[in-house]
């Protein structure tokens, strides 16, 4: 009999802790997929952030190094600085990139650290209970935002890769959805490129996904892709922001 | 022997330079030295001080409150340090820019015309060379050859076309006193 | 050994961390320690190191933790506000036991404080500094010969024994030229770190991390860390004594002030007061038996800081009631003058303190 589908590699056989629904699960099996078609498993160091991802060392089947809130694109600019042959990824929340971690990501973007970032937005701390987070949209209800989100006091959501988009180092920066399989096959290929940009010695890449938390949106699965697609992703527009390396 | 010297003038006189090649010199010579600069906002355009002790057994504290020797290259160092001079201590300073004299009668006391004489040498800069000349000839706390020897050790190599000089005025101060 | 040269402290402290193999630094400017990181800028890309200016302390204490994941020797160094920003790195480092050099120049504070030279952050470097139950080695040297020594040994002892060490420096010994020799050869020590992040090529992957849910293995964690510094406290603690034989009163002081209390205790001693020193070396772990044991012979003890009383704690520990101790400090960037501690030794010696 032939096998036609099985867990990448790059995954371990750990039962995730996701809750059901949540696109983390796919985008895990992407970036495993990925590692898997590159060929770098044994050569990968991946660095997990604090928030739902904070145990993705447990689940990515490579060297993983666990970081405090927001610091993982520094902690990988060291490793990578020590190791430049080796393929260093972080996997960081829009709380932790683009709130406490906001320096980080901006420094080692501006450097061109030769690193590959996955960034999960799911405009919520879903770890801690889903309070506001710095991507979340206007209107939108949060348990610190409880009649939506109030720009009056509460200020604009930050489009992350638009941002990162103007600094010199990124080589390449795109924004994807796992709303479909269409949307999920089109987001692999863009975290293909962004691993080949750093294997190419390009700079840095950075592939931001609109994620679903349907606990804390108080919504079903299904319901919670419908609102990515109907709210969220014409606030932060899918797309190739910066393709100016080698492997683009 | 055991020397507590207080250097001391406007930020840009040669002020650390001058403590750096005693300290070189004395370490050259096997004696145990040891410099402290003043640091901090103070050092930008405003007065600089720097601490050289030099002693012939182990140094305790690097820290000069109680100097035995001064070189005061400006009138507020001079109104600053005069007070903390040890009784019988000395003092060189540069009498061609300070125009006041020292109030103490219980220390020795070196004027040099150093801005002067280095004038003279078609270098201003040079005048801190002048008044370590001075001090030099009066303690003999290091032999005018190590300082010499220090120049090439203490000057960035962009100076070092300077440090003929810097010999010369060495020499001019060491026939003053 | 090789030709004496004369050096500051802070650029010493440069060299000997290049000699004893490291060769990655990160930091961030802070006065007075900027010599540091100058110093590195220039001199590691010249051994095939890496220097990169960070964005924060904050960055630069979390790219020690990832080149220190990744098997390198590795240091950061800053001044008392750039350290307590650091604090939360360390926490990391220490809890996932993790080998690193930081030095600390200290400067007065608290807040931002002065930028002249201070021991105000003894407790902070001594008991933990960030949050959790975790301690660094500490050492304060007091010349600037034994910060090169030191410098060069931490790089062993972090290794050795999978931890932070903190080198414990002020404004005036970074600031400080003496003249001092490096060896004419050194061998890093070539201790092997399987537990390295470097690619899972060849052996089961590696994970470090210091996040752990089950109180139960959490707990054995603590205990686990807690034998290692108790190991240490036998194998890593040192000291020096000056003329404590016959002493009536010894003054405790370490680093910058230890040189002042040796003169005061010259100028005692010619007065013909019986006064010695104890200057601990390293601060933690604090030498205590050594204080104990000279509790039984000497009068009294004064421990003179650079601050309102920290280290005077772990003496009064130390010597744990046998003997009277006494305190004298200066704070802000103020240092004790020789004359001043000589006052405080005759007034212990008088009794009228």
């Amino acid at each position: 009999m032939r096998k036609v589908f099985g867990r990448p590699n790059a995954l371990t056989s750990a039962p995730t802790h996701y809750c059901p629904g949540c696109t983390h699960g796919i985008i895990h099996r992407v970036v495993a997929e990925v590692i898997d078609e590159l060929g770098v498993l044994d050569r990968t160091i991946g660095i997990a952030p604090v928030g739902c991802a904070v145990l993705a060392y447990d689940y990515f089947n490579c060297d993983m190094i666990e970081a405090s809130h927001g610091r993982a694109p520094a902690v990988a600019t060291g490793v990578k600085r020590v190791l430049p042959d080796r393929v260093v990824f972080t996997y960081q929340g829009d709380g932790d990139l683009a709130s406490i971690g906001m320096g980080e990501i901006v420094h080692a973007a501006a450097r061109g650290e030769n690193i590959t970032v996955i960034f999960v937005n799911n405009t919520v701390y879903g770890m801690t209970g889903g309070q506001m987070a710095p991507t979340t949209v206007p209107g939108q209800r949060t348990t610190t935002s409880q009649s939506g989100r109030d720009i009056s006091t509460a200020g604009y959501p930050i489009k992350v890769c638009e941002l990162l988009a103007t600094l010199g180092g990124a080589a390449y920066i795109a924004r994807v959805s796992t709303t479909s399989p269409a949307n999920v096959a089109r987001a692999k290929r863009a975290v293909k490129k962004a691993f080949q940009t750093q294997l190419a010695g390009d700079g840095f890449a950075m592939v931001e996904f609109l994620s679903s938390c349907p606990t804390t949106w108080g919504m079903t699965p299904r319901e919670a892709l419908k609102w990515i697609d109907e709210h969220l992703e014409p606030y932060f527009p899918l797309g190739e922001f910066v393709s100016r390396g080698r492997a683009s | 022997m055991h020397e507590e010297l207080i250097v001391a003038g406007f930020g840009g006189q040669g002020v650390l330079v001058t403590g750096q090649l005693l300290a070189y010199a004395g370490m050259l010579e096997g004696k145990k030295v040891s410099w402290i600069p003043s640091y901090g906002p103070e050092m930008r355009g405003g007065t600089a001080n720097c601490s050289v002790v030099i002693s012939s057994g182990e140094i305790a504290s690097p820290l000069v409150n109680e100097p035995t020797s001064i070189i005061i290259m400006n009138k507020p160092s001079l109104r600053r340090f005069e007070p903390l001079l040890v009784p019988g201590g000395l003092l060189v300073y540069d009498c061609s820019i300070i125009d006041v004299t020292p109030e103490r009668n219980d220390i020795e006391t070196v004027a040099v015309e150093a801005n002067r004489i280095a004038d003279g040498l078609g270098e201003l800069k040079v005048a801190n060379m002048v008044l370590l000349g001075a001090y030099l000839a009066r303690t003999g706390v290091v032999s005018p050859e190590a300082v010499i020897e220090s120049l090439s050790k203490v000057l960035p190599p962009r100076r070092h076309h300077l440090i003929p000089l810097n010999k010369s005025a060495l020499e001019a101060g060491l026939v003053i006193s | 050994m090789g030709e004496k040269v004369l050096m500051k402290g802070n650029e010493a402290l440069a060299e000997a961390a290049i000699r004893a193999g490291c060769r990655y630094f990160f930091g961030y400017p802070i006065t007075p320690q900027n010599e540091v990181p100058e110093y590195m800028s220039r001199r590691l890309p010249e051994v095939g190191g890496v220097f990169v200016q960070a964005e924060s302390e904050v960055a630069a204490s979390n790219m020690i933790y990832g080149a220190a994941c990744a098997g390198a020797r590795v240091m950061t160094s800053s001044s008392s506000p750039g350290i307590s920003l650091m604090q939360e790195a360390l926490s990391y480092i220490a809890g996932a036991e993790l080998p690193c050099v930081v030095a600390n120049i200290v400067r007065g504070g608290p807040g931002l404080g002065g930028i002249q030279p201070a021991q105000s952050d003894y407790l902070q470097a001594t008991k933990g500094g960030g949050h959790g139950d975790y301690h660094l080695f500490v050492f304060g040297p007091g010349s600037v010969q034994e910060i090169v020594d030191i410098t060069m040994e931490a790089f062993e002892i972090a290794d050795r024994y999978r931890n932070p060490v903190m080198i414990l420096s002020d404004g005036v010994l970074g600031q400080m030229m003496e003249p001092v020799e490096f060896p004419d050869h050194y061998e890093p020590g070539n201790i092997p770190k399987p537990w390295a992040t470097t690619g899972a090529k060849g052996r089961p992957r590696n994970i470090i991390t210091s996040l752990e849910l089950d109180p139960v293995k959490l707990e054995q964690h603590n205990i686990a860390l807690a034998e290692k510094y108790k190991k240490a406290s036998q194998e890593l603690t040192r000291h020096e004594e000056y003329m404590t034989e016959d002493a009536d009163v010894v003054v405790v002081a370490y680093g910058t002030t230890a040189r002042v209390a040796r003169a005061a205790v010259d100028r005692a001693r010619k007065a013909g007061v019986k006064a010695g020193l104890f200057r601990p070396i390293s601060l933690y772990p604090f030498p205590s038996g050594a204080l104990f044991d000279l509790a039984t012979r000497a009068g009294a003890f004064l421990t003179v800081e650079m601050s309102m009383g920290q280290m005077v704690e772990d003496v009064r520990l130390a010597v744990n009631g046998t003997r009277p101790v006494h305190f004298y400090g200066r704070a802000g960037g103020m240092i004790p003058t020789t004359r001043e501690v000589y006052g405080e030794i005759c007034k212990v010696v008088e009794g009228r303190v």
